[in-house]
């Protein structure tokens, strides 16, 4: 590694992405909005927002409103306006698509109400009195939030435990730093909080600290949302060398480090993998001053995970994307310094190496190629899980009648952290029924 | 090109397109600009005795807003001229003289004694303007001491004063009339009857345009108050429109020539007035808004459109809209017409079913075999126009005849013939 110094891409990690909107600009951004009736952005939009009210709001002068009507509906409304990808959600279905191809910038809009709410700390909600119920979530990310802000909301009072260090899941170890600039995880966890009702546990996890039988019996309900916490291992020669990191994990340290040079990723760095991951590692890397930054994705551009949106935007930051590319082997005398990959051939009913191989020097190579679900933390308690996550119903109730389970950790989930939310909203609606049945 | 020159009752100019008497002809310094820019004429902003009036010395104007910012509709609580008499007649003479092509208008307000009218006029014609125009429209300020709208309100002294104004002069007198009254009608008949040789209109209509609801006071507030001013800008055309074309279709005032003013803020708004009656059209707001540039548009624009549709000159446009003005009760209630909404271009928002749906005729579907689709169901539309009116997409809904057959929602065959109100069956009074 070469330990370069700080360059002036690392202060891009720093700003957002896109810009706030001022009020002039929120003013007129909402002014396009044509409210439709029985609007399709709503329909896409996993958490249900009334979104042709909140603009309307933010249009008629009353900012405080329109936070509430979009808080009503996600309490991570703030996480969501930055992270979402609402050009495959709301703002894909906007009709001003189909009017001028530039949809009502929804996600802007939201953030604005939701920064001007969440800066008078006040919350647009008062807590229920007391029901003396208790529930343990487990798990702080957006789907753990999401329910425990909920059930407080109706008294419940909730506590939350977390194996890591800090509150937020993969707000706070895993968004693109230039999506949550200014410590925003932590200060959006803060102001869930201030619900009142909810106790948050660090640094206790499921499986080793409490068993789900414990929590069960201390408990009148539990909700788990532990997301994926092990990655998808490649097996390939030389993957042990130094220089071969796993992206999630390069991700969480860097959120976590204000001193970058411990993270320099060298000078050239391939990514393998096709999904946001991959993006955020290889824009990030490209920020931390790597030059060369190559995703290799082993299937062909239409099947990224990445949207089109996202892949224009690795690549407007300097990445180079090469499809139909799969990793061979990693080469290297102690440390990395070059992978093999081979070109594919995808016919459908399967991926084929076709044979030819191309060699791409690199010093850091990003493992980006999916997290999977560890059930280790469940033993001992017979939850059903299907295609290796968690099962739950409609009301992400999983097969223990005591037990829901929301976000990554179940199964179909979409891995967005607008789902997670909505799954834990959910959850929390049908726990609260069957408390106060 | 079309030959845009304008012979407006005998004053001359090279477009149809003056500034109203306000802030843009208050001084030669805004006037000589403005004729630089291309105006074809001014009225000078109007005159009253010395001592001069004062203004205010706060806030003059309110205004309302599109979500964008754009200017609607301003409100004013100027008075007239603050300046002395004599360095207005002064400028008005250099200017006339420097501007031999252009038309000069005096506007003029002072009370109701012949003796000041007669000696006012005397004062303006020795300046060489072209004419004067009588303000009896402002309906703030100058009509609390029995000046402007004071007057524009009572058609006997409007009749009384443009007569003085006539017997003591050979200029020209345009008679410029207050909207602020139930029946235009009346007005324009006493000025043609004192002998007006046209009216001008509309001057600005009294308003509140909005309230601070800190101060709980009417913007513009002035030291904790305010008080009604005069509203003009784009929210007023329609109403100048109408008052125009009442004018113009009135037996007693049909060939008095008229100077439509009122919200005219691009080339088709003008063509508007010319086409319902306006010999000519003048503009306060839009200058007000944008500078003296706009006139550039404005002519380009109108020529443009005269050169597409072969209109030569003015002529062949002015008062062409007239004779098809009527009363509701000629209009024919055996034309039959149906929203179509053309699906190419159709964005789905269903603004056009919801409205239709809570406050109309329910004539416009929400789902066809299950998919979000928009589409007129004939058996309801009573071809209202509303959902034309409110969908953000021009040409997506039309209002289309139907000339034959027979009307679904009735069952009844379609009536070829022209049949009105006077005529209907169920018209006590019908004549049929
Ligand atoms: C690098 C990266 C970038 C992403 N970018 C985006 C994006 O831009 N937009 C978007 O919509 N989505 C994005 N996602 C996906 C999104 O972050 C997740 O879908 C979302 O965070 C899932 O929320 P969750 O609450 O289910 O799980 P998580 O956020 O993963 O939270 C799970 C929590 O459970 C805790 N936990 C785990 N095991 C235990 C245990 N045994 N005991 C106690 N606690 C435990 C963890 O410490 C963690 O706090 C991204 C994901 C990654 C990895
Ligand atoms: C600030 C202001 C001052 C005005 N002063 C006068 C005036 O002194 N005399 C007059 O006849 N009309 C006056 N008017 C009315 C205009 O001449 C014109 O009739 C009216 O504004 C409507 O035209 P518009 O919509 O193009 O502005 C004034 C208008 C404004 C905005
Ligand atoms: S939560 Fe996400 S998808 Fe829903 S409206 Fe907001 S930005 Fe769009």
């Amino acid at each position: 590694m070469t330990g370069k110094p700080q360059n002036a891409g690392a202060a891009a990690l720093a700003t957002d992405l896109h810009a706030p909107l001022t009020a002039h600009e929120a003013a007129v951004e909402a002014d396009r909005c044509y409210f439709c009736h029985d609007a399709p952005c709503v329909t896409a939009c996993p958490t249900d927002i009334d979104i042709p009210l909140f603009i309307r709001q933010i249009q008629t002068g009353n900012p405080a409103g329109s936070a509430a009507t979009i808080f009503a509906q996600n309490i991570l409304g703030g996480m969501c306006a930055r992270v979402c990808p609402t050009e495959t959600l709301c703002e894909q279905v906007c009709v001003r698509n189909e009017a001028e191809e530039q949809p009502v910038r929804i996600g802007q809009l939201q953030r604005y109400a939701t920064d001007y709410q969440m800066a008078t700390g006040e919350q647009p909600f008062q807590r229920a009195a007391s029901t003396g119920k208790k529930v343990c979530v487990v798990g702080s990310g957006p789907a753990g939030l999401a329910c425990a802000h909920r059930l407080a909301l109706y008294g419940h009072s909730v506590t939350i435990i977390d194996r890591a260090a800090k509150g937020g899941g993969l707000n706070e170890y895993g968004i693109a730093a230039y999506k949550t600039v200014d410590n925003f995880a932590s200060r959006e966890l803060n102001y869930i909080l201030s619900i009142g009702g909810i106790e948050l546990q660090t640094g206790v996890a499921l499986g080793t600290d409490k068993t789900l039988a414990q929590l069960k019996d201390e408990y009148d309900a539990v909700f788990i949302g532990i997301g994926l916490a092990s990655v998808n291992e490649a097996r390939l020669p030389g993957s042990e060398l130094a220089g071969v990191r796993d992206a999630v994990e390069f991700i969480a340290q860097l959120r976590q480090t204000k001193d970058y040079s411990s993270l320099q990723p060298g000078r050239r760095v391939v990514v393998i993998g096709g999904g946001m991951t991959a993006v955020d590692a290889a824009v990030q890397a490209r920020m931390l001053g790597a030059e060369d930054v190559t995703i290799a994705y082993r299937r062909g551009v239409e099947r990224m995970n990445a949207s089109q949106y996202e892949q224009e935007l690795a690549q407007t930051r300097g990445v180079s994307i090469k499809c139909n590319l799969q990793p061979v082997a990693i080469a290297g005398d102690g440390a990395v310094n070059s992978i093999e990959l081979e070109y594919t051939n995808d016919s459908g009913d399967g991926l084929a190496g076709t044979g030819e191989t191309v060699v791409l020097p690199a010093d850091t190579v990003f493992m980006a190629i999916g997290q999977a679900f560890d059930d280790g933390p469940l033993q001992g308690t017979a939850l059903n899980l299907s295609q290796g996550r968690i099962e739950v119903d409609d009301e992400r109730r999983s097969s223990d009648p005591a037990i829901w389970a929301g976000g990554d950790c179940i199964a179909g989930g979409e891995d967005l952290t607008v789902a997670a939310v909505q799954d834990g909203k959910l959850a929390a609606e049908s726990i609260h029924r069957s408390l106060t049945a | 090109m079309a030959d845009l020159t304008n012979n407006f009752i005998g004053i001359k100019s090279p477009n149809p397109f003056w500034l109203a008497s306000a802030p843009p002809t208050d001084k030669a310094y805004n006037v000589n600009r403005a004729f630089e820019a291309g105006w074809g004429g001014v009225v000078w902003k109007t005159l009253g005795e010395d001592p001069h009036i004062v203004n205010v010395n706060g806030p003059r104007y309110g205004a309302v807003h599109s979500h964008d910012r754009r200017l609607i509709g301003l409100n004013n609580i100027e008075l007239i001229t603050d300046r002395p008499l004599q360095i207005n007649l002064d400028e008005i003479k250099q200017v006339k003289r420097d501007w031999p092509d252009r038309a000069l208008v005096v506007s003029l307000m002072v009370p109701c004694e012949e003796a000041i009218w007669k000696n006012m006029m005397r004062q303006v014609e020795d300046t060489g303007a072209d004419g004067v125009e009588l303000n009896f429209g402002c309906p703030h300020g100058m009509s609390e001491r029995g000046m402007g709208s004071a007057v524009g309100q009572v058609p006997e002294y409007i009749e009384m004063v443009t007569r003085w104004c006539k017997e003591n002069s050979s200029m020209p007198v345009i008679v410029k009339l207050t909207p602020n009254i139930t029946d235009i009608r009346y007005p324009a008949r006493a000025a043609n009857a004192g002998g007006a040789d046209a009216v001008s209109l509309i001057n600005t209509v009294s308003s509140i345009v909005s309230v601070d609801l800190d101060k709980m006071a009417p913007e513009p507030t002035i030291d904790g108050k305010g008080s009604h001013g005069g509203y003009c800008g784009p929210a007023v055309k329609p109403i100048a429109l109408n008052m125009v074309a009442e004018i113009a279709r009135d037996a007693e005032t049909a060939k008095l020539p008229i100077s439509g003013i009122g919200g005219i803020t691009n080339w088709r708004d003008a063509a508007e007035f010319l086409a319902l009656g306006a010999g000519n059209v003048q503009v306060c707001t839009a200058a007000m808004t944008y500078g003296f540039k706009i006139i550039d548009e404005l002519t380009s624009g109108l020529a443009n459109w005269m050169d597409e549709k072969g209109h030569a000159n003015l002529d062949s446009i002015i008062g062409k809209a007239t004779p098809n003005i009527t009363d509701w009760q000629y209009l024919n209630l055996n034309y039959v017409a149906k929203a179509r909404i053309d699906q190419d271009s159709c964005i789905k928002c269903g603004r056009c079913h919801i409205v239709c749906e809570d406050t109309s005729h329910q004539a416009i579907t929400e789902k066809v075999d299950g998919k979000r689709h928009f589409e007129v169901i004939d058996e309801e539309c009573v071809g209202c126009n509303l959902c034309v009116s409110v969908c953000p997409v021009e040409n997506c809904i039309t209002m289309e005849q139907m000339a034959d057959g027979v009307d679904p929602r009735t069952n009844s065959p379609i009536n070829k013939n022209y049949g009105n109100w006077t005529q209907h069956p169920n018209n006590p009074a019908s004549s049929a």
